[in-house]
């Protein structure tokens, strides 16, 4: 029964997002990869983690792949040191069958075997000692991506898991490796290497005589910019390159077409807040464009209420009835908001925007024991309708320092107004997203209040992301259902 | 007070919102800060609910007081351009450069140029003058790439000098670090009262001062009203449940009777009082572990209708209030 469902606002009622049920697609055998992909703070290596470790724990052998995972975190696996290999985590439930390998990435080390695999010693050794191939693998923008895929890639190569997990790092520019085969393409098919390794190849500036006019006094513009020393480094690391070069594009090309493969899912991560939801929809959009799987989105952080049939605006009516009968009760005796029958007040609600202040009238509590303050519990039952509860008030019994029970129901009540305005704000930014994509299936993970550094951690977390409930109300009043 | 303001802070922490609302608060009667954006993300255009910046610098806003707030979205390959021009007169060979793939190259794939790019314009906007010998700016605000990246970002000029060991790209690079290194610039981090993005805090700062980068002040964003305090937490819990069952009903709430409208409150209500006790314990924790940074610290409200432009100048209000103005 919601008795006062008649005078909430007008209920706009939004077709509910699908729902993303998570274990069938950790399950299915034929899901070989996941990436989850998202913008930064909103708990992608968390949701990477708690996957791996949930599919591990269903009887999948598993690697979680990881760019840069909180230090506890890390340690709680075992991956606090950087050695590029997958290493067995330990302390899982292992029943099913399944294990659990985790590494984090080494952007360098990375590079640096795809050189050595790719080179003959004595051409690796020039690459790897050339200060602009230093520069370059040491981790500026973009090198990131293209290591974390050349690492699936490989990871996917040794065909030793039935499931890897990919974290991936955190931009927008996350998705950058899906254009490295096109880059590294156009710029190998380009003049520019040819510019480029020419001088180097043809034995110095010698070699300029036999380039065109054009392209001499274009190496004359570079050499005049970057100085002829830095022109000669990038020369010498784009020669020694050169078939590296090849080798790389061919596996950025598998690894694209991998991605693409029916055995891959993409998760978009996000919190339910404006700017994360929007870089959510520039991935999903991202991806359809670039024809990638996307299994659906995990919606971080989500705030439930356990009593959400209360709105904000009545729970702060509420407190504000307090606050006044209290007032009363000091200057007349009156009793005049005493219990009421079991309908909801009728009094006009308070205004949504009025912030709770940081602690109610009189001056601060000490730590006085609260026995004696208030009626024993055992008494409750029976007297539940008449004015108990008063001996509590502190203003009439001339104790400031305690707070009455009237003063924290109505702390209790403010703290619920600010969680339903956190809600229903959560709520239009979710929204917002289905209702401009309602392909996509949502799972909803509650909140938690700290942060998560153990397997328990993850394993809670896991439990949550299959759920494969809604913590945000549907629709837009949040009223009925509970009270029914 | 530094004329390069320098805004970094771990993803999901607000960095732009605080970055922008900086801009605005420095802008007070007769000044003119430029605010500057390097990711490539348009943010700025959202904030101020306006259409996306194009490669321009181009007034945003009036602060309040009256000063004004110009953007740049800064992008890489038109400033590659613009300087070849500037520098070298080589707006025709850029072209050519262009078709070249060069300039892709250049803003792609070579380490770190995309990089000094971005911070020679934000140095450049700095140190510009108009006729009259005055600064065009008085303050330049640059929404930075994140904490864990930003002290390589401004750093890049160091590497790119050593790398170019001589010639206009290794003087240029010199010249870029004498603005990032003196006392002109200030970094500041933004934050949350959460444990990873204090952490991270942590690291970044320890970062820049090993790169001998000026930190500037430490802004904790989005902290939520405190509604009750430790003792009344303590209290909530020695309180019987059939005491709030009767206060909640004497409210308006229902019945306290079992299973009556306010007895069933009375457990969701607790268990949120649980959750915020717990929250306000680690953000007790966090909050003491950055006064241990030995920063200025301030701190920033979460807007309860979420950020919308009205909400920026609030928070630009909140600034100046605190003196980061």
């Amino acid at each position: 029964m919601s008795p006062d469902a008649a005078h909430d606002a007008p209920r706009h009622r939004l077709a509910p997002a699908r729902v993303l049920e998570l274990d069938p697609l950790l399950d299915d055998p034929t899901t070989r990869i996941v990436v989850c992909c998202g913008s930064g703070g909103v708990g992608k290596t968390t949701t990477a983690a708690a996957l791996g470790l949930r599919a591990a724990e269903r009887g999948r052998k598993v690697v979680v792949l990881t760019i840069d995972p909180a230090r506890r975190l890390a340690q709680s696996m075992g991956i606090d040191s950087l050695d590029n290999v997958p290493r067995r985590v330990k302390g899982i439930d292992d029943t099913a069958g399944g294990e659990l390998h985790a590494m984090m990435l080494d952007m360098k080390r990375t590079f640096d075997e795809i050189v050595e695999a790719h080179a003959d010693p004595e051409r690796a050794a020039a690459i790897l000692s050339n200060p602009f191939y230093q520069s370059l693998s040491a981790g500026f923008a973009g090198t990131q991506e293209y290591m974390a895929m050349e690492k699936l890639g490989q990871l996917r190569a040794r065909d030793e898991w039935d499931l890897i997990v990919v974290d991936t790092p955190p931009s927008r520019s996350a998705l950058d490796f899906l254009d490295a085969p096109k880059r590294l393409g156009s710029f190998l098919d380009g003049r520019l290497i040819r510019l480029l390794t020419a001088p180097a190849k043809l034995g110095g500036r010698a070699g300029m005589k036999f380039l065109n006019v054009g392209m001499s006094m274009m190496t004359g513009t570079l050499g005049k910019l970057l100085g002829g020393q830095l022109l000669k480094d990038v020369q010498t690391f784009v020669a020694a390159m050169d078939t590296t070069f090849g080798g790389f594009r061919t596996r950025a090309d598998a690894t694209y077409k991998l991605l693409q493969a029916p055995g891959t899912a993409f998760l978009v991560v996000a919190a339910p807040e404006r700017d994360a939801l929007r870089e959510a929809a520039y991935f999903v959009e991202r991806l359809a464009a670039e024809r990638m799987p996307l299994a659906g989105l995990v919606l971080n952080r989500v705030h439930g209420s356990g009593a959400a049939q209360l709105s904000a605006e009545r729970a702060l009516a509420a407190a504000e009835n307090l606050d006044e009968s209290r007032i009363v009760d000091q200057h007349a005796g009156k009793a005049g908001l005493r219990n009421s029958p079991d309908t909801y007040g009728s009094s006009e609600p308070a205004e949504p925007s009025a912030p709770a202040s940081p602690s109610g009238p009189g001056s601060p509590a000490e730590e006085a024991p609260t026995d004696g303050a208030v009626p024993g519990d055992e008494a409750g039952h029976e007297a539940d309708t008449d004015g108990a509860g008063r001996e509590a008030d502190a203003g009439r019994a001339g104790v400031p320092a305690e707070r009455s029970v009237d003063e924290l129901t109505a702390g209790l009540l403010r703290l619920h107004a600010e969680r339903m305005q956190l809600l229903s704000r959560e709520r239009r930014t979710r929204d917002r997203f289905t209702a401009l994509h309602p392909e996509v299936a949502v799972a909803e993970v509650a909140a938690l209040p700290g942060d998560v550094h153990d397997l328990t951690g993850l394993r809670d977390i896991g439990d949550r992301l299959a759920a494969h409930r809604h913590e945000l109300p549907e629709g837009g009043d949040g009223q009925s259902g509970a009270e029914a | 007070m530094s004329r390069l303001q320098v805004v970094s802070g771990k993803g999901g922490t607000g960095k732009t919102t605080v970055a922008a609302a900086l801009a605005l608060a420095l802008a007070t009667e007769g000044k003119r800060t430029l605010l500057v954006e390097v990711e490539d993300r348009q943010g700025i255009a959202q904030l101020f609910e306006t259409e996306a910046l194009p490669y321009e610098e181009r007034k945003i806003a009036v602060a309040p007081g009256g000063g004004e707030v110009f953007a740049l979205a800064i992008d890489p390959e038109l400033a590659l351009l613009d300087y070849l021009q500037m520098f070298y007169k080589l707006g025709g060979a850029g072209r050519a450069l262009k078709k070249l793939g060069a300039i892709d190259f250049a803003t792609t794939i070579a380490p770190g140029l995309r990089d000094v790019l971005l911070t020679g314009k934000a140095c450049e906007a700095v140190r510009r003058k108009d006729k009259a010998g005055r600064f065009v700016y008085d303050y330049v605000v640059m929404d930075a790439p994140p904490t864990g990246r930003v002290t390589r970002f401004l750093n890049v000029n160091d590497e790119v000098a050593g790398l170019a060991k001589i010639g206009p790209i290794h003087n240029q690079a010199q010249a870029v670090m004498r603005v990032l290194k003196s006392p002109e610039t200030a970094v500041h981090l933004v934050t949350l009262l959460e444990e990873m993005p204090v952490q991270e805090t942590a690291d970044g700062i320890a970062e820049l001062r090993a790169a001998r980068l000026p930190v500037g002040r430490v802004v904790v964003n989005m902290v939520r009203p405190q509604v009750l305090d430790a003792a009344e937490l303590e209290q909530i819990r020695g309180t019987p449940r059939t005491a709030f069952a009767r206060s909640l009903s004497a409210a308006g709430l229902g019945g306290a009777r079992r299973g009556g409208h306010a007895e069933r409150l009375v457990d969701p209500l607790l268990r949120q009082a649980e959750e915020y006790a717990e929250r306000y314990e680690l953000e007790h924790e966090q909050r003491s572990v950055l006064g241990e940074l030995g920063l200025p610290l301030h701190e920033l409200p979460l807007l309860a209708e979420g950020m919308d432009l009205a909400g920026l100048y609030e928070l630009a209000t909140e600034l100046r209030k605190q003196g980061m103005s």
